[in-house]
C-alpha cells in the first residue's frame, strides 16, 4: 500500500505550513517524519487521513485520490491524532467495539479483532477499566489499538511516543516496530532516537520544506562535512602542542589538529581529516614508531542529531 | 447516502455517554418535578385535570431543557480532539450529525414519556379526548426535534459549551417569540413573522389539528438545520 504526496501545500491564512512537498512512502517502509515543532508534520498528516484537504496538490493513497474516493482511503488508515484524543468516559472494551463499528466491523468478527488487539498491545489487565482511569501509557496503547482495529494497511501515527517515560516509549516503539512489519507506517517525531531506533527512512521538513529525505545511516553519511578522530595517547612529552602536534598535523589528508585536554602524561587531541578519509591508520602508525602509547582511537560518527541540527538552524 | 449502521454506532455512543454521566438523570429529574408541580397543583387545588399545562409548559421547559442536553454534543469533541478521530473514520459528516441528533431525540422522548402517566391518572378519573393529547405529543416531539437541531447547531460553531448553550438558548427563544411580537411590528411583517414562529404552529398541533403545513413547517426547519449542522463541520476543510 504506497502513499503519494504531490506538490502538496496547505496555507493557513495565506502563511504555508507546508510548502510544496513532495514524497513517496512504498509499501512496507516505516518512514519517520522528522522536525523541529510547526514544520509542517501534522498538517501533511492530516491531509493523508482525509482531515483537512490541501490547499493545493494532489495526495493518492493505494492510487486513490484523497478527494475522489475519500472513505475507501480513510477505509485503509489507520490513525492516531497527536496528542491521542479520547472518550474518557468510555471503557476500553466499549471505545474499541465502537472503533470496530465504524469501520463497519461487526458482531463476531469484531469480538475477534478486539480480542486480538488487546492481546498484541498488552490490554488485558485494563480492558474493564474507564479510559480516563488509564495511564499516559496505557491510553497510547488503547490509541494504537483503535487505529489498527480495522487492520489497515497504512497507519499513520502523529507523535506516537510523545509524553511517555522512557520505558514506554521503549515499548511503544517495539510495538510499533512489531506491528509494522506488514504495514506501511508514516510516523512524525521531534526525537531523533526514535527515528534511528525504528524507521527505515527518514524525511527531515523544516518550515513546510522537505531538506533531507533518505535512510538514517544514509543521512548520516551525506551531511558530515568532515571526518574527526579523537586520539588520545600516553607520550612523555612535555609540551605536546609542541612536540606532538606538529607530527600529527603531517599525516596525510589531516587539516587541523586541536588539542582537547593535557594532564600529565596524557594528552587529548582531535584531527580533523578530509571528508571521507579514515586516518585512524595513519594515527596509529605513527605512535607506534614513536613509541606513544595509544589509549583510546576513534572516529566520530555524524549523529543524526547533528544533521538535523545543521538543517533546521540555518 | 446514509449508511444506517454507523448512525446507529454513532447513536448508541452518545446515548451511552448520557446515561453514563449525570446528566440525562439530573435533566430529566429536573423536568418531571417541574411539570409534575404544575399538573398536580392543577388537579388538586383547582379541581383541573388537564394536559393542557402539559402543552403549554413543555415548550418552555424545553428551551432551558434542549440546549442543556445538545451543548456538548459537538463542541466537546472539538475541544477534546476525538472529532478528529471521529472524521478520518470511514463515516460520513451527515451520519455523525443524525446519530447524535437521534440520541437527543431519545432522551427528550425518555424525559416525555413518564408524563404518559399524567394521561392515564385522567384516564382514570374520566373521559379522555385522546385525539388532541396524542397529536399534541407528536407537537412536542417535532418541536422538540427543531429544538435540537439548532442546539446541534450551536454545538458544532464553537468548543466551547457555554456558548452553544447561550447560542441556542437564543436561536430557539427568537423563533419562539416571533409570533408574540407581532403588535411591535410592521404590518407588512406580521404574517410571515407569524408563519415563521415555532409556537404558531405548535399550538395548531396541540389542539388536535394535524396540518401538513404546520408538519411540513418543522420538518423542514429540522432538516435545514442537520443540513447546516453538516456545513458547519465541513467548514474544517474550508
Amino acid at each position: 500500500m504506497s502513499i503519494a504526496v504531490r506538490n502538496l501545500t496547505k496555507l493557513y491564512n495565506g502563511t504555508p505550513a507546508v510548502n510544496d512537498i513532495s514524497f513517496d512512502v512504498k509499501t512496507g517502509e516505516i518512514l519517520g517524519f522528522l522536525g523541529p515543532n510547526g514544520a509542517g508534520k501534522t498538517t501533511t498528516m492530516k491531509v493523508i487521513t482525509c482531515y483537512m484537504p490541501p490547499t493545493s496538490g494532489v495526495v493518492e493513497v493505494d492510487g486513490l485520490s484523497i478527494f475522489d474516493h475519500s472513505l475507501e482511503v480513510r477505509r485503509k488508515i489507520g490513525y492516531l491524532p497527536e496528542m491521542n484524543p479520547l472518550y474518557l468516559d468510555m471503557n476500553v472494551l466499549d471505545y474499541l467495539l465502537y472503533s470496530a463499528e465504524l469501520h463497519q466491523i461487526r458482531g463476531a468478527a469484531a469480538q475477534q479483532r478486539i480480542k486480538e488487539m488487546v492481546h498484541v498491545c498488552g490490554l488485558e489487565e485494563v480492558r474493564h477499566k474507564d479510559i480516563g482511569e488509564l495511564s499516559k501509557g496505557y491510553r497510547q496503547r488503547v490509541g494504537l489499538a483503535q487505529a489498527m482495529i480495522h487492520d489497515p494497511e497504512v497507519l499513520i501515527l502523529d507523535e506516537p511516543t510523545s509524553g511517555l517515560d522512557p520505558n514506554q516509549i521503549v515499548e511503544i516503539r517495539n510495538l510499533i516496530k512489531h506491528l509494522g512489519r506488514a504495514k506501511t507506517v508514516v510516523l512524525s517525531t521531534h526525537i531523533l532516537s526514535e527515528v534511528q531506533a525504528t524507521c527505515d527512512r527518514v524525511i527531515i521538513i523544516n518550515e513546510g520544506k522537505i531538506v533531507a529525505d533518505g535512510s538514517p545511516e544514509h543521512l548520516q553519511r551525506q551531511f558530515h562535512s568532515a571526518d574527526i578522530v579523537t586520539l588520545e595517547l600516553k607520550t612523555g612529552a612535555k609540551d605536546p602542542i609542541l612536540d606532538i602536534a606538529p607530527r600529527l598535523r603531517v599525516l596525510a589528508y589531516v587539516n587541523t589538529v586541536t588539542l582537547l585536554g593535557h594532564e600529565g602524561p596524557v594528552s587529548r587531541f582531535e584531527l580533523h581529516a578530509d571528508k571521507g578519509q579514515d586516518v585512524r591508520e595513519a594515527a596509529f602508525r605513527l605512535a607506534v614508531s614513536e613509541g606513544w602509547v595509544v589509549l583510546e582511537l576513534r572516529r566520530n560518527i555524524t549523529s543524526l542529531e547533528e544533521v538535523f541540527h545543521k538543517l533546521t538552524m540555518a | 447516502m446514509i449508511q444506517l449502521s454507523n448512525v446507529l454506532a454513532i447513536f448508541r455512543r452518545e446515548l451511552r455517554s448520557y446515561f453514563n454521566s449525570p446528566v440525562a438523570y439530573v435533566v430529566i429529574v429536573v423536568f418531571l418535578a417541574i411539570i409534575g408541580w404544575f399538573f398536580t397543583s392543577n388537579l388538586f387545588l383547582m379541581n383541573i385535570a388537564s394536559l393542557r399545562v402539559v402543552f403549554e409548559l413543555v415548550p418552555l421547559v424545553f428551551l432551558f431543557f434542549v440546549p442543556a442536553i445538545t451543548m456538548r454534543l459537538l463542541a466537546e469533541e472539538t475541544k477534546s480532539g476525538t472529532l478528529e478521530l471521529l472524521t478520518t473514520k470511514p463515516v460520513r459528516d451527515i451520519e455523525i450529525v443524525t446519530g447524535k441528533f437521534l440520541a437527543a431525540w431519545a432522551l427528550l422522548a425518555a424525559a416525555l414519556a413518564p408524563t404518559l402517566f399524567y394521561l392515564l391518572t385522567m384516564l382514570f378519573l374520566g373521559s379522555v379526548d385522546i385525539g388532541p393529547v396524542l397529536s399534541g405529543y407528536l407537537g412536542l416531539l417535532l418541536m422538540g426535534g427543531v429544538y435540537i437541531g439548532i442546539g446541534l447547531f450551536a454545538s458544532s460553531v464553537t468548543e466551547n459549551q457555554i456558548i452553544a448553550f447561550i447560542l441556542s438558548f437564543l436561536i430557539i427563544l427568537a423563533l419562539f417569540l416571533m409570533d408574540k411580537v407581532l403588535m411591535y411590528v410592521p404590518e407588512g411583517l406580521a404574517s410571515t413573522m407569524e408563519f415563521l414562529g415555532m409556537d404558531y404552529h405548535f399550538s395548531n398541533i396541540a389542539r388536535g389539528v394535524i396540518d401538513s403545513r404546520n408538519v411540513v413547517y418543522f420538518l423542514s426547519l429540522l432538516s435545514f438545520s442537520l443540513f447546516a449542522t453538516t456545513v458547519s463541520l465541513e467548514r474544517r476543510k474550508w
